[in-house]
């Protein structure tokens, strides 16, 4: 089945396919540690990485099985309060329990507003995917049980510890929030690479053909959301207890959907590298560039003026980066390392 | 080509270098400064609080500086940070600043950016000041040593305003029978209050309806169609930002008239009427601060920051509006701590917690108000360790389609009624978060 067809994000390198998660996470766990500062950790890479897993999340859905969701944000929500509820409710429940059991949660209300999914279709779809995203908000609010009865729906997120080791520090906070994501992208990878993936991308490329060779359509198409819910509910426990340390509803709202809808599409439809890469443009190159303008130019103009500026010149990034690769930055990413082989002298064997 | 990638290269370099030099500035200590970092902001859609609000904090630091030398000769600094009034936004500003030497306190101006920075704040000692909002039991400094609500406090203001409402009505028990909607924003500082409606609403024997707005609050005709059809004696509007000219509006549409619109302490700027036209004229207004410059200390911000070019505000019209002067009290309120600190830890640079024990013993009456030139901006406030509010008094003030006018004395909210329930919350909140209550201010 493994054709190279239904691979789109296979790189075609020399390396081997592990090698770059191989880096990438020697780097993360053994050189970023050392040199970042408690700003880093805080304010770029926990809300980098806690965004980089809802994409990958979304990635499963809308990337791999081809359906557009506008609800992820709500799928956050769900896995963030869900975490919180458990956690409070039930005596002694280790965090990574709570915070399981609220991916759980996510993956019911994923797979029930999943449902949609088995009649509708693009855009229908996505706009029915709304309804998640307006109804999550809208019961969180209404229902003050959710919120521990706190009266303006905020609530505190409990310390971070697994089996009595504490993680509150801003760097164990970053190895807790890595490992996490590591995880769950390797089993996200994984589940890519066998049949149900392969379901995943025939469904998305042609679904009636996909019928018709016996790719049992429907159960792929929920399984598509309760997978990609599960993870996009683990990364709301991220957002909430690792990151902000508070959760309140309106921090999930339609602009944090957008904001990850933005981050697969600009990183790469259909592979998970994109996912990390979108993350990185979106969340974590504003706050560079506004820092950046605001060590040049923060003399001579204000705040609002030098974040607007910003906001102009993402945007004309952004569409830069479209109209040079309309398949995202993953395939830019390609094509870069790509031609970086070509400039180099030919393998011994001539090929 | 290759002119083009050296000179990429080279402006890249001037880049990198210039950055290197200013950073390099930044971190070199210098001794005798007391650094305010800002979470502002100025663009979004509260930008007008914002700018308001920070552009009259700035204003009064920048008075003290030019006209006094600083306080006890230490010189006030200070960064902006843009939030947007964005959660997300005001932690990455809080991580970004917090490693500055001698920061004195963090304001930040948003509820949900305060929510998020109780543990960092009390975790790094320094004190954080929500002026007129934040969560109500952080009023107990027992528990929540680091946060100061200062002035008004969320059921204050409540308190305040159902006070008002039965003057109105001709005496607080006429109150029994009558109907009132509150109007709120869709965030945690608009629902902070609907638990002391519903216990005021009991208290007192009328009914309340509760309906929200949702964030930013552009969209309110259901809202408003809801109210038509429930006919309140009274609408108190608690809103924010853009949502409030558009409920006057609608308001006016749906045939509700301004002056049965009772609108809570942020709501009650220039910024919330002007753009509303005569649909805001009669509308009153709760507030903890004076609008208008004929007060000493806005006379002095004019003469010794604005005409010397250093005014923060864009358009000189605002020099005396709502949010304006309630960032020069909230300068004052800042600078009276580092003051009251001085006098006991020395004339240096304070570290937070030096700066949390002057906030804890800030003391104004009216005598000191006058000498700060603020008699009539504010009453006067007084903050002790286990009560970070202050015992601030609160008027009200109605616009008349060109200027508010203070249309009340200054009365005092029903802190008696409140204190109770503030400490059920805040023990509710130590028990939960494993927090030691003080039982003094040593502690």
């Amino acid at each position: 089945m493994a054709t190279p067809t239904l691979q789109p994000g296979t790189p075609r390198t020399l390396w081997p396919l592990w090698a770059t998660p191989a880096i990438a996470l020697a780097l993360a766990y053994g050189v970023v540690p050392l040199l970042a500062t408690d700003y880093v950790f805080d304010a770029l890479l926990i809300p980098f990485l806690a965004l980089s897993l809802a994409a990958v999340g979304l990635n499963l859905l809308t990337g791999y099985a081809g359906q557009l969701s506008l609800g992820s944000a709500a799928f956050m929500a769900v896995g963030a309060y869900a975490a919180y509820n458990f956690q409070l409710r039930v005596e002694g429940l280790p965090l990574l329990a709570a915070m399981a059991l609220g991916g759980v949660a996510a993956t019911v209300v994923g797979v029930v507003f999943g449902l949609p999914s088995l009649r509708l279709r693009g855009f229908y779809l996505a706009v029915s995917t709304l309804a998640a995203q307006f109804f999550v908000q809208w019961a969180l609010t209404k229902f003050g049980w959710f919120s521990n009865h706190n009266p303006s729906g905020v609530i505190d997120a409990p310390p971070i510890a697994v089996a009595g080791v504490a993680f509150d520090a801003p760097t164990g906070r970053y190895l807790f929030a890595l490992t996490v994501v590591a995880v769950l992208t390797a089993l996200v990878w994984r589940v890519t690479r066998t049949p149900t993936g392969h379901h995943f991308i025939a469904v998305r490329d042609n679904e009636l053909a996909a019928r018709v060779i016996g790719v049992p359509v429907l159960r792929a198409k929920l399984l598509a959301f309760a997978l990609s819910s599960f993870v996009i509910g683990v990364a709301g426990v991220l957002w909430g207890f690792v990151y902000l340390r508070t959760v309140e509803p309106a921090g999930f709202n339609l602009d944090r959907s957008f904001q990850i809808l933005f981050i697969v599409i600009i990183g790469g439809l259909a592979t998970l590298r994109g996912a990390f890469l979108g993350a990185a443009l979106i969340v974590v190159f504003p706050l560079l560039l506004s820092r950046l303008g605001s060590l040049l130019l923060g003399q001579w103009f204000d705040s609002g003026v030098l974040e607007l500026c910003q906001r102009i010149a993402l945007g004309a990034i952004i569409v830069g980066f479209l109209i040079a690769e309309p398949r995202g930055l993953a395939a830019l990413w390609e094509r870069a390392v790509a031609r970086l082989q070509r400039t180099r002298p030919p393998p011994p064997q001539g090929a | 080509m290759s002119l083009v990638r050296h000179l990429k290269t080279a402006l890249l370099a001037a880049a990198l270098a210039l950055a290197g030099l200013q950073a390099a500035q930044a971190q070199a200590a210098k001794p005798q400064e007391q650094f305010f970092p800002l979470q502002s902001y100025r663009v979004g859609p509260y930008a007008a609080g914002g700018t308001g609000f920070f552009g009259g904090f700035i204003d009064y630091l920048n008075l003290v500086n030019t006209r006094d030398g600083g306080v006890g000769g230490v010189k006030l600094t200070w960064e902006e940070g843009e939030t947007q009034y964005e959660v997300e936004r005001g932690v990455e500003v809080y991580e970004r600043l917090k490693t500055r030497p001698g920061i004195a306190a963090w304001n930040p101006l948003s509820v949900g950016i305060a929510y998020a920075l109780i543990d960092r704040v009390t975790a790094d000692k320094v004190p954080l000041l929500t002026i007129n909002h934040g969560r109500t039991d952080t009023t107990d400094g027992r528990v929540f040593k680091y946060i100061f609500p200062l002035l008004v406090n969320p059921y204050s203001e409540t308190s305040g305003i159902v006070n008002y409402l039965g003057t109105k009505a001709g005496g607080i028990d006429q109150l029994k029978g009558k109907k009132i909607v509150v109007l709120y924003h869709g965030s945690p500082y608009g629902k902070e209050t609907i638990p002391i409606y519903e216990l005021l609403a009991k208290q007192y024997g009328f009914t309340v309806q509760q309906i929200e707005v949702p964030h930013p609050g552009n969209e309110q005709q259901s809202q408003w169609l809801t109210i038509r059809r429930a006919k309140p004696d009274f609408v108190v509007l608690r809103g924010w930002g853009v949502m409030n000219p558009v409920a006057l509006k609608t308001a006016q549409k749906t045939g509700f008239p301004a002056d049965r619109i009772v609108g809570n302490i942020w709501s009650n700027s220039e910024e919330d009427v002007i753009p509303a036209g005569d649909a805001a004229k009669g509308y009153v207004a709760i507030t903890s601060v004076a609008p208008g410059t004929q007060y000493p200390v806005l006379q002095d911000i004019v003469k010794t920051v604005y005409d010397a070019g250093k005014g923060n505000l864009q358009d000189k019209k605002r020099i005396g509006s709502v949010y304006h002067n309630l960032g020069v009290l909230n300068g004052i309120l800042n600078v009276e701590a580092i003051r009251i600190a001085q006098a006991k830890f020395g004339k240096r640079t304070l570290t937070g917690d030096e700066v949390r024990w002057g906030l804890e013993n800030l003391k104004i009456d009216e005598a000191r108000a006058a000498a700060l030139g603020a008699k009539g901006l504010f009453h006067s406030i007084h903050v002790t360790w286990d009560n970070h509010e202050g015992d601030g008094r609160v008027a009200f003030q109605q616009w008349d389609g060109t200027q508010w006018k203070v249309v009340s004395d200054w009365i005092a909210p029903d802190w008696k009624l409140l204190r109770p329930i503030i400490e059920k919350s805040s023990l509710a909140y130590a028990k939960e978060k494993n927090v030691k209550v003080r039982q003094s201010i040593d502690d």
